[in-house]
């Protein structure tokens, strides 16, 4: 269980949830990337840049 | 056999790729690009490095890096360098044959509008170097020809005095989007929107495209113009048959396997583990 640092929601990680997986955040919609796992530490996701995507 | 993971944010690709490795038996080695130190030396220890950075200029140098260390890597550093730049797909497919609109390329204003008024209206103005369909834009005529022109000059950096300028080709609201994995074109999506821009990226919606023996034909041809590996192809219809527009390097593939019937990443781990154990 983490916490949304946006809205301070609580959020449930999936089993299967690995560092580095955005996830969103259902109360505030935020997209959040999962740093760690073990301890749980949320952070706001980073905005896309130029160079993104394919 | 130990195979690396290149990535900086975890998006449903890598997590779909991950899970293919595990049920084939492999755990990936994770590399996070925002954690990476590198000499011209000394690599990770890994047999085979799988790119899947989100960001184009950290893909395309570690590649580099990788590849100088000894790690082959899927997909080389050649193929990042050539689709990850406009100019340089243009120019492989040329050298190729591949039929593709026409294109113009200035590095002036005043060329670029000469260039623009050579091939007609409308015409697409493309960064060289960009995705998702940002910054594309549409001229029809000659007043957004200057316009447009004069605010990349004077707002933009110097990529944006790069002028690729590219035909406009009536594609009746969709392209096609291909996936093509070693020697074969897997499948292929039709991309549909009420935008001239179709990524799905900006809402376009995925649906089903037969890989014809023409889709398939010009997407290996593609392939292979740019050096080979995993790539997704994009097709516009034109009454001049199929033309290629870009080719892209770490395919996203999220919308494409309900659509298609098709494991895209099953596939994908599939030929990497085989090119890892020819290594």
């Amino acid at each position: 269980m983490g916490e949304c640092p946006i809205c301070a929601a609580e959020i449930e990680l999936a089993d299967d949830a690995i560092a580095g997986e955005i996830i969103v955040c259902d109360d505030c919609g935020a997209e959040l990337e999962l740093v760690s796992k073990d301890p749980v530490e949320l952070a706001e996701a980073p905005s896309a840049e130029e160079d993104w995507g394919q | 056999m130990k195979i690396g993971l290149l990535h900086s944010l975890i998006r449903k690709e890598e997590k779909l790729l991950l899970e293919a490795f595990h049920a084939a038996g492999v755990e990936p080695v994770m590399i996070d690009d925002r954690k990476l130190i590198m000499d011209f030396d000394r690599a990770p220890a890994i047999d085979v490095l799988v790119e899947r950075s989100i960001n184009h200029s950290r893909a395309l140098h570690a590649l580099r890096l990788f590849e100088s260390a000894g790690v082959p890597c899927i997909n080389s550093h050649q193929v990042a360098q050539i689709c990850g730049d406009k100019l340089l797909t243009t120019a492989a497919l040329k050298d190729h044959g591949i039929a593709q609109p026409a294109c113009r390329v200035a590095f002036t204003e005043e060329s670029a509008l000469d260039a623009i008024e050579e091939l007609g209206y409308p015409v697409v103005l493309k960064p060289a170097v960009g995705s998702w369909g940002r910054l594309l834009s549409k001229i029809n005529d000659r007043d957004a020809a200057e316009t447009v022109l004069e605010h990349k000059t004077v707002l933009g950096s110097y990529h944006h005095s790069i002028f690729y300028i590219q035909q406009y080709v009536e594609k009746k609201g969709r392209d096609i989007r291909s996936f093509v994995v070693g020697d074969d074109c897997i499948a292929a999506i039709y991309r549909t929107s009420d935008h001239w821009i179709t990524n799905t990226a900006r809402g376009a919606v995925a649906s089903k495209c037969e890989v014809s023996n023409e889709v398939a034909e010009i997407s290996l041809a593609a392939a292979a113009a740019v050096g080979g590996g995993i790539v997704a192809v994009d097709l516009f219809e034109s009454d001049d048959g199929l033309l290629v527009n870009e080719v892209n390097y770490t395919m996203e593939f999220r919308n494409s396997i309900d659509t298609t019937g098709i494991d895209i990443p099953a596939v994908v781990v599939d030929y990497v583990i085989k090119r890892a154990r020819a290594c």
